[in-house]
């Protein structure tokens, strides 16, 4: 059991253990809850582990592929055969680059989880729950088969939908629930469709197989379709956004945390299919305008609704689908450059906006759940009409709050800027229209969450909440996120060269990924 | 013409179960909805995999005349409708309980009533 | 450091500027009395109006930014009557943007 061996094996090995440790937790859960929660911490502790052990390498030493069930792991094509016919998963840059978000946050929600639903009942189903979430995130980012990726895709959208309807006793709780169980059932099922349509023209799902033979028909321009409208609803570009507010308000902070990266997995999964499946067909200036489009008026809904919210996750929530509006932009337009000349330069800074915008917002994005839940936690309201002045006794998450919305708003030195510099500077050459109303949803973003500060947090104190900011092991959670914004914005040179460069160049590079399945 | 009709029952199965989701307010019918859907994607999915005077992919021993693999039905559209069932079964199971709870909470199933989250 | 196509980004010479403008600020605060304690000039004021008691003073959340919402009352009007809430029409907006996206591709194909 030595080091090759296990980086042969981690994305397997990754997907594995959290798989079955959830089924181990509500065994566990019978006998003692310390023990519980102890084991959740200690199998997320060493997923993230394994997930930045694993991530250098693939970012030093390219794809890694896994095929299921083989007897030598990367032998993808059997001996009689042209096509793959096992599983194969398939880790490039973009990949390893998920893998990394979902295992941080998850790190993150699961510290906080510890003292946020202490008083609550049923929670063995909660932290088995959050382990299959983290299940579905990364086996929708490690797939490289088109229903391998429907498969992990359910499991994310059940695992979230029983956990936004875990507070049970909330009639709104349900409700949200309710609604985005239904949208991620239509989802898969067009998925599933369009799937269901290139594997009877094509005979294959493996999506490098798929990439080789696509030969652009009309039934592959509907399965395009109906795979980006599918997907662009589950992340919440503006024409379809209308669950994410109504499920992120009500579900419980750490798992809003994760239903952000639920919904980035998805924009993954619409990276992956623009760029690996269909990279090669005349879609893709096509699909690259639909996506710049999308962008545009995420970020500008997004944000002129958030501005008058009185939910402080209502407001925070419109302001995901906003910035997921940059991530759609930036990558757009690289997908919109991605024939051109022009790609190396503008195309790929464009991209590389995007990409880092979305780690960055999963950072920054999960601290300010976290700390609305925290105020959630001290007052037992989330209207902002009813509070003032909590940054008398709640320092530390004052502090965090700040972090988390100088970030967002993009104000240097945080890390919020450097991304959205390289997307400002980048989008310009496409059209200058673009740039001018990214840096305008900027500014409004910074208005709704300086109202969110002087509401929250300043002036003076209530009569009838107690003194003393959140438990530790709350605060200890969002710390984990705040020393990764603090890094990221100390050293956005090195995390771009080193992090980004390499998951952009793997997604816009969708010869290698075809050869590491299909061979030369 | 014959072996187009499975796929234009799903065609019509996936525009009923739409039209069930888009249409009906009761949150009982849009459940009924999603479940035509999926149903009509599966269909969908394992008329894929039909031959002409073709045997199930199941036999060691073949009947006399069929050969492999040309004589029998594609295998791999059957085990991805299995999965899809599987699926859709633990879906509607959820949007049925969450059904249940909603209607303990509103006292309604009406959709245009259970919208205490709106704007 | 960054690169980015029109130049550069570095957060650590932007941490020293802030560093050293944050010392003079202190320095120039240095040169003042230390033994004022407050006073008049201290309390809030409010354009000669009395000043509300500590509950009613703090600004309400709702209340912030009456003058931009009043202004754009047209768009919001038109913005807020789309979200109702309703999970029919979330399906409704996913079909018909599906369609609207397959009009699109198929006018792109032929052209």
């Amino acid at each position: 059991m030595n080091m090759s061996y296990v980086l042969l094996h981690a994305p397997a090995l990754l997907i594995a253990i959290p798989l079955f440790a959830a089924f181990l937790t509500p065994i566990i859960d019978r006998f003692s809850k310390r023990v519980r929660n102890i084991f959740v911490l200690a199998v997320l502790i060493i997923e993230e582990i394994l997930m930045i052990i694993f991530a250098w390498d693939v970012f030093t030493n390219g794809i890694h592929v896994y095929t299921m069930g083989a007897p030598n792991p990367t032998s993808t094509v059997p001996l009689q055969s042209a096509v793959p016919v096992r599983i194969v998963l398939e880790v490039d840059g973009m990949s390893a680059f998920m893998g990394l978000i979902s295992t941080t946050v998850s790190l993150a929600a699961g510290f906080y989880s510890i003292a946020f639903v202490r008083k609550e009942t049923g929670q063995g189903k909660f932290y088995t729950l959050l382990l299959l979430m983290l299940v579905g995130m990364l086996g929708m980012e490690f797939t490289g088969d088109m229903f391998n990726l429907f498969v992990f895709f359910e499991i994310l959208s059940i695992a979230s939908a029983a956990l936004v309807a875990y507070r049970s006793y909330y009639g709104d709780a349900v409700e949200g629930a309710f609604k985005y169980l239904i949208i991620s059932s239509i989802a898969g099922s067009i998925v599933l469709f369009a799937i269901a349509i290139l594997y009877g023209q094509y005979g294959v799902l493996n999506i490098a197989a798929l990439a080789k033979a696509m030969k652009s028909t009309t039934l592959d321009m509907i399965a395009l379709v109906l795979l980006i409208s599918a997907f662009a609803m589950k992340c919440g570009s503006v024409p379809m956004h209308f669950w994410i507010p109504d499920s992120y308000t009500v579900a419980p902070a750490s798992i809003t945390a994760m239903l952000v990266v639920a919904s980035q997995a998805s924009l993954y999964a619409l990276f992956r299919i623009c760029f690996s499946l269909y990279g090669n067909t005349s879609y893709v200036a096509t699909s690259g305008a639909i996506l710049i489009l999308f962008g545009l008026l995420s970020m500008f809904i997004g944000v002129t609704m958030a501005i008058p919210q009185k939910d402080i996750k209502r407001l925070m929530s419109y302001h995901a689908i906003s910035q997921t509006g940059y991530m759609l932009l930036g990558v757009g337009a690289g997908l919109y450059l991605l024939g051109n000349p022009d790609f190396s330069t503008h195309g790929m800074a464009a991209m590389e906006g995007g990409i880092f915008h979305i780690f960055n917002h999963a950072l920054y994005k999960g601290l300010l759940f976290l700390t609305a839940g925290a105020i959630f936690y001290k007052t037992k309201t989330r209207n902002l009409n009813e509070i003032r002045g909590l940054a008398h006794s709640m320092k530390f998450t004052t502090i965090f709050f700040l972090i988390g919305a100088f970030s967002i708003a993009g104000l240097p030195p945080f890390n919020g800027f450097a991304s959205k510099l390289l997307i400002y500077e980048s989008v310009y050459h496409v059209n200058p229209i673009l740039s001018i109303i990214a840096m305008l949803v900027s500014i409004l973003t910074l208005a709704s969450f300086m109202k969110v500060f002087h509401s929250a947090f300043m002036g003076p104190p209530m009569k009838d909440v107690e003194k003393g900011d959140v438990p530790k092991s709350m605060l200890f959670g969002m710390m984990v996120l705040t020393a990764g914004i603090i890094l990221f914005s100390i050293i956005p040179g090195w995390v771009v060269g080193h992090i980004v460069h390499p998951a952009a160049q793997s997604l816009a590079n969708q010869s290698a990924y075809i050869r590491a399945v299909m061979g030369d | 013409m014959i072996y187009n009709i499975p796929y234009m029952a799903s065609a019509i199965l996936v525009i009923v179960g739409l039209y069930a989701v888009l249409f009906k307010r009761n949150l009982i019918k849009i459940a009924i909805g999603i479940t035509v859907l999926e149903s009509g994607v599966n269909l969908f999915l394992i008329t894929l995999g039909y031959r002409e005077n073709a045997v199930a992919p199941i036999y060691t021993n073949l009947p006399e005349g069929t050969s492999i693999p040309e004589g029998m039905t594609l295998p791999v559209p059957q085990a991805l409708t299995l999965t899809s069932i599987v699926i859709g079964v633990a879906v509607l199971a959820l949007i049925l309980s969450f059904a249940v709870k909603i209607y303990q909470h509103y006292g309604t199933l009406d959709s245009r009533e259970v919208r205490r989250l709106r704007e | 450091m960054l690169r980015t196509p029109g130049g550069y980004w570095d957060p650590l010479i932007w941490l020293l500027v802030f560093v050293v403008a944050i010392l003079i600020v202190y320095i120039i605060r240095a040169f003042g009395r230390s033994d004022y304690k407050g006073g008049e000039q201290t309390k809030p004021f409010l354009s000669g109006m009395d000043v509300p008691d500590e509950d009613a003073l703090h600004i309400r959340a709702g209340n912030i930014y009456w003058g931009f919402m009043r202004a754009l009352e047209g768009y919001y009007d038109v913005l807020r009557k789309y979200h109702t809430g309703i999970v029919n029409d979330y399906v409704a907006w996913f079909v018909g943007i599906s369609a609207i996206l397959l009009v699109v591709f198929f006018i792109v194909g032929v052209i």
